[in-house]
């Protein structure tokens, strides 16, 4: 059992936290996601090259630096702390979960063009009526000549209208499974709109859209591998949590020591002291609990599953009781959308929500350890 | 960064569980069991067994009798004595004045009271609370005056944990009236044979006789057993507050006390199914369950900081709070599962008489006591709420 990290993650996060502070300080993020495109190209070519941390997840014969869930947690706290609206999540940890066990041809070259930055992935998984349930998909990969044509609805696909692929979930013959899509491909339309969270999305539209046999990334039956991409990509998702809640809590400190009301700085009411101090606790087990999710990431199906669930619902948590707390020890000053704590507050609620709520996760977590 | 147990801590595992296995005494298995009342000699056999191994204080340094173990494998321990439902080492001489002498005492008081701990030949309470000073621990009156080579001690002390069986008490007194708050303040061991005290029991909500109240009247105590200098044992106080602190978390304990919560859970019906399938039953172990699982990796972070030599600091606080939390809902949880039969009260019921008309399930019987007992962990060891304004002051600044 050991929990140091290693020279090299350091340097890693220390690096991105560098990049960010740097480069993207609230005023600028407003700017980039205030624009038509909602957000600025050079960012996620500085990633890919001046930084070099795209590949960091991946092994170095598939052209990476050798990491994996770690990079992804460190990255992906970083991007919270700044509220980055890159998708690193699709790109990486979905599209790069898949590919790098995808048995697919395609896989490499792909792999190749995420790591350069060439290639941007959103995940095409949710549906009208599905909700959480990952098996629960009424979009049609039907076999057709050699490869398959998809059809179906997808909902609130973050970062599609920015992605050059989308990586699709879709009905087989067998069961569930994961394809590779150009975005450009024939038969694929897209209503695209902005998220509360500064983001961008799109109801994506499949229509008799024609794939070959090698844009199938796991088995016809890949329900087990699907889970386990996106049991990694919630742990992402909770480590960008903990990246907010930071921030969240830090803010709040910040602001209630410069804030004075009845003659005195408001930091000094223990009724607003303790309320920051449960809210430091809520940080420090979601730390806690993405740690723990994230190493536990290797273990069999279900330990993991459990886990992750277990972490989600936990993390869940945390953002709703900050992000609360963060904007009423604001007060009036919370509510307005000038204020960097608002956004991590709408940041915050949504990935409250992301791969699953509080509930579903605390009953997925039921199911397998009851 | 990884959780993965070496071979060597694999092994170590078997060893402790085996050791276990084959000392545990079988008469205190089954006395636990029955939720008997312990007496000083229950207490003491598994104490002694493990201080024959050279066991019994896991966080010790070597060189004072400690096994030498890392922070992984002292885990390992707690986690395998959990396991097998042993008797919990009383923490007022191990974990409390032990390390306080070690640390602050000079040669001759190691070399006097360490060995007797470690043997359990002295049985230490501990000397703090006062009815005037209970959260506000400064505010505390009990005096030591300086006559010659002795202290006389006046003054009362409360809320004394198992005093009626006491040898030794670490005793915080003002030995100077005029300075104040934590000036002032001294770290007195006192022999409780010493005439002038008198110890009187409190019962508490659970009908049992654990704690105590003090009385010192006049109590001879010679200067040679102050420790650390005379108006600095704030600083003993303080430091052993913080030790006290992280063992508290208990999490071991607990995550056994939820498996037999689930025990309990799978046998209770509830119309015509176990009352674990119960989803709102079932929701609040899952609840419970998450909160264990998020105070174990912060107590398995706190410690890795202690292992890189980072001592327990003002981060124990958390694992107090939380860790008493998680063991006040389970015993909470405990009592709603047994519904009906919380109510029934066992104490002084004649012997065998339950083999006649059995009253409930057995693990009903400590249903309600336990659940009103559990409440004093929120309340000691520095209330919760205290352990709030330390957060705020020591960690946050605020």
């Amino acid at each position: 059992m050991n929990f140091e990290y290693t020279e090299e993650q350091t340097l890693l996060r220390n690096t991105l936290s560098r990049y960010f502070a740097d480069a993207y300080d609230f005023e600028a993020r407003r700017k980039m996601t205030g624009s038509d495109a909602g957000r600025d190209p050079a960012v996620w070519t500085a990633l890919a090259e001046e930084l070099g941390i795209l590949g960091a997840a991946f092994s170095e014969e598939q052209g990476g630096l050798g990491g994996g869930a770690l990079e992804n947690m460190l990255i992906m706290e970083e991007f919270g702390k700044a509220l980055a609206v890159e998708p690193y999540l699709s790109t990486v940890v979905v599209a790069g979960g898949f590919l790098k066990r995808s048995k697919s041809p395609a896989a490499e070259g792909m792999i190749e063009k995420i790591i350069s930055g060439e290639a941007i992935v959103a995940f095409a998984y949710a549906e009208p009526t599905g909700r959480y349930d990952l098996s629960a998909v009424k979009t049609e990969a039907k076999a057709s000549g050699s490869g398959y044509t998809i059809s179906g609805q997808k909902s609130v696909v973050a970062g599609a209208p920015w992605a050059t692929h989308f990586v699709v979930t879709a009905k087989t013959a067998t069961g569930v499974a994961a394809f590779l899509v150009e975005a450009g491909a024939d038969g694929i339309s897209m209503r695209s709109y902005p998220t509360v969270d500064g983001g961008m999305a799109a109801e994506v539209q499949f229509d008799g859209v024609s794939v070959g046999a090698d844009a199938r990334l796991t088995a016809e039956d890949g329900l087990a591998d699907i889970e386990l991409v996106v049991d990694e990509a919630t742990v992402a998702a909770c480590a960008e949590a903990v990246g907010c809640l930071h921030q969240l809590h830090a803010q709040t400190m910040q602001y209630a020591k410069e804030r004075k009301q009845f003659g005195r700085a408001i930091a000094d009411f223990q009724v607003l002291q303790h309320r920051m101090v449960d809210m430091f606790m809520e940080v420090e087990q979601a730390v806690s609990m993405t740690l723990m999710a994230t190493l536990k990431l290797g273990e069999d199906a279900k330990a993991r599953a459990a886990a992750v669930s277990l972490a989600k619902a936990k993390v869940g948590r945390a953002c709703k009781f900050v992000g609360e707390n963060a904007i009423q020890i604001h007060g009036g000053m919370g509510m307005t959308d000038e204020l960097a704590v608002g956004h991590y507050f709408k940041r915050a609620t949504i990935l409250e929500g992301l791969f699953g709520s509080i509930d579903h996760h605390l009953a997925r977590y039921e199911k397998l350890s009851f | 960064m990884n959780l993965d147990f070496t071979p060597e801590q694999i092994a170590f595992r078997e060893e402790v569980r085996a050791f276990i296995a084959e000392n545990y005494p079988e008469d205190l298995k089954s006395k636990m069991a029955d939720s008997e009342e312990l007496g000083k000699e229950d207490y003491l056999a598994w104490h002694r067994i493990l201080a024959k191994k050279g066991w019994v204080a896991p966080g010790w340094p070597k060189e004072y009798g400690g096994p030498g173990w890392s922070t992984v494998e002292r885990y390992i321990f707690a986690e395998e004595c959990a396991k097998a439902d042993t008797m919990m080492i009383l923490p007022f001489g191990i974990n409390m004045v032990g390390p306080v002498i070690y640390t602050f005492g000079t040669p001759e008081q190691k070399a006097r009271f360490l060995p007797r701990i470690l043997s359990g030949e002295d049985w230490w309470c501990q000397g703090y609370s006062e009815p005037g000073a209970g959260s506000d621990l400064a505010s505390l009156r009990t005096k030591a005056e300086r006559q010659g080579d002795h202290y006389i001690v006046n003054g009362q002390k409360t809320w004394t944990t198992l005093a009626q069986h006491a040898d030794w008490g670490f005793f915080l007194v003002r030995t100077d009236p005029d300075a104040k708050m934590q000036e002032g303040i001294s770290f007195l061991l006192i022999d409780m044979k010493s005439p002038g005290i008198t110890v009187r029991p409190i019962i508490t909500l659970g009908g049992e006789h654990e704690v105590n109240e003090v009385f010192l009247d006049n109590v001879k105590v010679p200067v040679e057993n102050r420790i650390f200098h005379e108006n600095k044992g704030w600083t003993c106080a303080k430091f052993l507050l913080a030790h006290e602190r992280t063992g508290i978390a208990g999490v071991a304990r607990s995550k056994r006390g939820i498996e037999k919560l689930k025990q309990i859970a799978k046998t209770e019906q509830a119309n015509d199914r176990p009352l674990i399938e119960d989803p709102f039953f079932r929701r609040k172990i899952a609840e419970l369950e998450m909160d264990l699982t998020a105070l174990e990796y912060t107590e398995l972070r706190v410690l890795a900081n202690e292992q890189a030599g980072k001592g327990p600091g003002p981060e124990s606080s958390l694992l107090k709070i939380k860790g008493t939390e998680v063991q006040q809902r389970i015993t909470e949880l405990v009592l709603e599962a047994v519904g009906h039969y919380g109510a029934p009260y066992f104490r002084g019921f004649p012997e065998d008489g339950d083999n006649i008309y059995p009253i409930g399930p057995d693990y009903a019987h400590q249903a309600a006591p336990r659940y009103f007992n559990m409440r004093k962990t929120s309340i000691y060891g520095g209330s919760n709420e205290i352990q709030r304004n330390i957060i705020a002051k020591m960690v946050l600044g605020l």
